[in-house]
């Protein structure tokens, strides 16, 4: 029988290795904190982990290797779930939302009635699924992009990302540009993600974000609208790196000396839902990654009516660490 | 002791306020006030920083702003062209002094 590791996150369970940090659970305890959550905003929907690339900080394992992928039935169980959220906000992601072949129908059943539609990609992947049509139907429907794009430098963005993702990513970022998307004045919001190619911390989003413009329209003309940075998640391939490479005693210790209690209040997990591609429930695309299922539970969307109760108990682990480090996920 | 540096005393640092506590803080104070924003930006900061580290050979100074440079938003190739500033300025120094040895040679000399 496959392990749940298999069937969430990772292809192996995960090596056992001493984080030499307290236990993230202990820790809330110890300051009296509790983690709860609030209204429900948002749907996050993991259509899977297939995906063209392997990057090396991926938390899910996510790679060509991978072949699950959301069905026409979840789909459909998904869209009647939804309904009874009417979330603020849908986050799309994966893998590579953009290689499920029902993408298309999702977009178009959720876009009439979702305020804020959002499409996390890889940039390469969009074009190997077809950039036209794609690209079209997200123009249409106003669909936000969410691009991964670590780094202005291409050495940095290569060696998270894989040989070659720079000119792909750059070639894909003038395209979207092309098509309006990220150009000021524009409706077509094009944002950018930067994850740190390492065991380090991210820069502060606010500065990082007035360099990457800088750079990016200094030395290839590309427009985007917010750049967001976030600490890599020590789980999934980024943790078997940090194990391979004696870093991951000192990133657990280096996100636990930068644990800012006051991220508690925003962090994600608090108003957002996160659904696996079979379907089922958990508080965040993390949680997912290491099948810990919302509310210490096991269930299925077909089984619930409506975003949880707010007040009811987030289930956490020593991962949520990389969330509540520095300015935090939020 | 099996060797004069450990990579552990740089999280130690703070414990050298153990019998000094009064002057410890106000080094730390300053010391905090010299990186944070100003005319310059934490990440010019921490740049130069690396390579005066590089300059006075600390360990303990190139572990910490290496790292420190990286989660400011710098790469490898920043950082490296701070160390040859480091290195070209230590290097110049040396050989400006030649010209003393120039100096004192032709006065010296026939």
């Amino acid at each position: 029988m496959e392990s749940s590791w298999a069937v969430y996150g990772c292809t192996a369970e995960p090596a056992k290795a001493e984080s030499g940090v307290e236990p993230f659970r202990k820790k809330l305890a110890r300051l009296g904190k509790t983690l709860l959550r609030a209204t429900g905003t948002t749907l996050q929907v993991n259509l899977g982990p297939m995906c063209n690339q392997l990057c090396r900080h991926c938390h899910l394992d996510a790679g060509p290797h991978r072949t699950e992928t959301m069905d026409l039935e979840t789909m459909e169980e998904l869209l009647r779930f939804a309904r009874t959220c009417a979330p603020q906000v849908v986050d799309i992601t994966g893998g590579a939302p953009e290689l499920n072949p029902h993408l298309s129908y999702l977009v178009e059943s959720l876009s009439p009635w979702v305020p804020r539609l959002m499409i996390r990609t890889n940039l390469t992947a969009l074009a190997e699924a077809g950039t036209e049509e794609l690209l079209e139907l997200f123009r249409k429907k106003r669909v936000v992009l969410v691009a991964s794009f670590p780094s202005p430098n291409p050495a940095q963005l290569e060696a998270q990302r894989g040989i070659g993702v720079m000119g792909k990513s750059l070639e894909m970022l003038r395209v979207l540009n092309m098509a309006g998307y990220g150009i000021p004045g524009s409706e077509l919001e094009l944002d950018l993600v930067s994850n740190p190619a390492g065991a380090f911390l991210p820069p502060a989003q606010q500065k990082a974000q007035e360099r990457f413009r800088k750079e990016l329209q200094r030395r290839w003309g590309i427009h985007f609208n917010r750049l967001y940075t976030f600490a890599n998640v020590p789980l999934g391939r980024f943790r078997m790196w940090l194990i391979s490479t004696g870093n991951f005693q000192g990133y657990m210790q280096r996100l636990q000396s930068a644990f800012n209690p006051l991220t508690l209040e925003g962090l994600m997990c608090r108003s957002l839902v996160s659904i696996s591609w079979e379907g089922y429930l958990f508080d965040c695309d993390f949680n997912l990654c290491v099948a810990l299922p919302m509310g210490g539970m096991k269930r299925h969307i077909s089984e619930m009516e409506g975003f949880p109760e707010p007040g009811s108990p987030i289930v956490v682990g020593d991962h949520c660490y990389a969330c509540t480090a520095g300015s935090g996920f939020t | 002791m099996a060797d004069y540096y450990s990579p552990e005393d740089l999280n130690r640092f703070q414990e050298i306020g153990g019998e000094a506590s009064e002057l410890a803080r106000k080094f730390f104070d300053y010391y905090g006030a010299v990186f944070s924003e100003g005319a310059l930006s934490e990440r010019e900061k921490a740049l130069i920083a690396l390579a005066v580290a590089h300059a006075v050979q600390c360990p303990y100074c190139i572990d910490a702003y290496t790292r420190a440079c990286l989660e400011k938003g710098s790469n490898l190739e920043e950082m490296t062209e701070a160390v040859h500033v480091a290195c070209a300025i230590r290097g110049g120094a040396s050989l400006i002094h030649g010209i003393q040895m120039r100096r004192i040679a032709a006065k010296l000399s026939m």
